[in-house]
């Protein structure tokens, strides 16, 4: 195996700076920052919870709009899929999250930190169906 | 001012995202592949935020109540049963299809390529085809 394209600092600070955020909406709201959770609460409507996770959605497009103008040297982006494979995908993470009651941030990383055997357990699952899915698309039929 | 405590926390999850590279769904996907070259950068990333957020969660709990609001609260589930297992299979295999998972996707819904908003509109399709079909009742 060789190892290409690490980047063990930025890794770590932004991986401290998402914990770092994860803790602030802790701390003042006793929320935990799993975002397709807050994506679910959203979809499902209503209740006193919308305005909350609206505005955290928010933080985290402006996060992505404001690099894109003010420091594009933190935009990295390649998206080696079509349409048909980012609609499939989609659909998979969107059912398959609130099925399971959580992504990388609810699970893997709360989660994990909290030690919860059902975080711990789904972590170990999507880490090994994502590295079989890379396996079958970039190995098999790509 | 929980709306703007929810949106500085978003901003800085997504500046996070942004400073480790796992918008980059090319970032991700280098992680995943383990029989190509790879990429660990994911694992540290992982690391640094379960390092930071254990120690904060932990403190945290020192206290009575949240500093904006009235109480903690934790994911009431405690039971791993096939729903957990499966649907965590299914999000796994749409992960490494793609190399989005929804925060990272919802970061760079700003950086303006169309498929990006494609993907998030098919993850609110998926969210919606579980509400309507498979929400077990409360």
């Amino acid at each position: 195996m060789t190892i290409v394209n690490f980047t063990p600092v930025s890794a770590l600070i932004g991986g401290a700076l998402i914990g770092l955020a994860a803790a602030g909406l802790w701390w003042l709201l006793g929320r935990i920052a799993g975002v397709s959770n807050i994506l679910g609460g959203i979809v499902r409507g209503g209740g006193e919870d919308s305005a909350w996770r609206w505005a955290f959605l928010g933080g985290l497009l402006a996060a992505g709009a404001g690099a894109r103008l003010l420091a594009p040297e933190l935009v990295h982006f390649q998206l080696d899929a079509g349409y048909a494979q980012v609609i499939l995908a989609g659909a998979l993470v969107g059912l398959g999250t609130q099925l399971g009651s959580g992504c990388t941030s609810g699970h893997g990383v709360c989660g994990v930190s909290r030690l919860s055997a059902r975080s711990l357990i789904a972590t170990a699952v999507f880490m090994a169906t994502g590295i079989a899915a890379v396996f079958v698309t970039r190995h098999l039929l790509g | 001012m929980r709306t703007l405590a929810a949106f500085a926390c978003g901003l800085l999850f997504g500046i996070g995202l942004l400073v480790s590279q796992m918008s980059n769904p090319a970032k991700v996907i280098g992680f995943l592949d383990l029989a190509g070259e790879w990429d660990p950068s994911l694992a540290l990333v992982m690391a640094g935020a379960v390092g930071v957020f254990a120690l904060l969660y932990r403190l945290a709990l020192r206290r009575q109540t949240p500093l904006m609001d009235a109480r903690f609260l934790v994911p009431e589930k405690t039971r791993v049963d096939a729903r957990l297992v499966g649907g965590a299979a299914i999000f796994g295999i749409g992960w490494g299809l793609a190399g989005f998972c929804p925060g990272p996707a919802i970061v760079s819904s700003g950086f303006g390529d169309p498929r990006v908003w494609i993907f998030v509109a098919a993850v609110a399709a998926g969210i919606l085809v579980f509400e309507r079909g498979l929400r077990r009742p409360a």
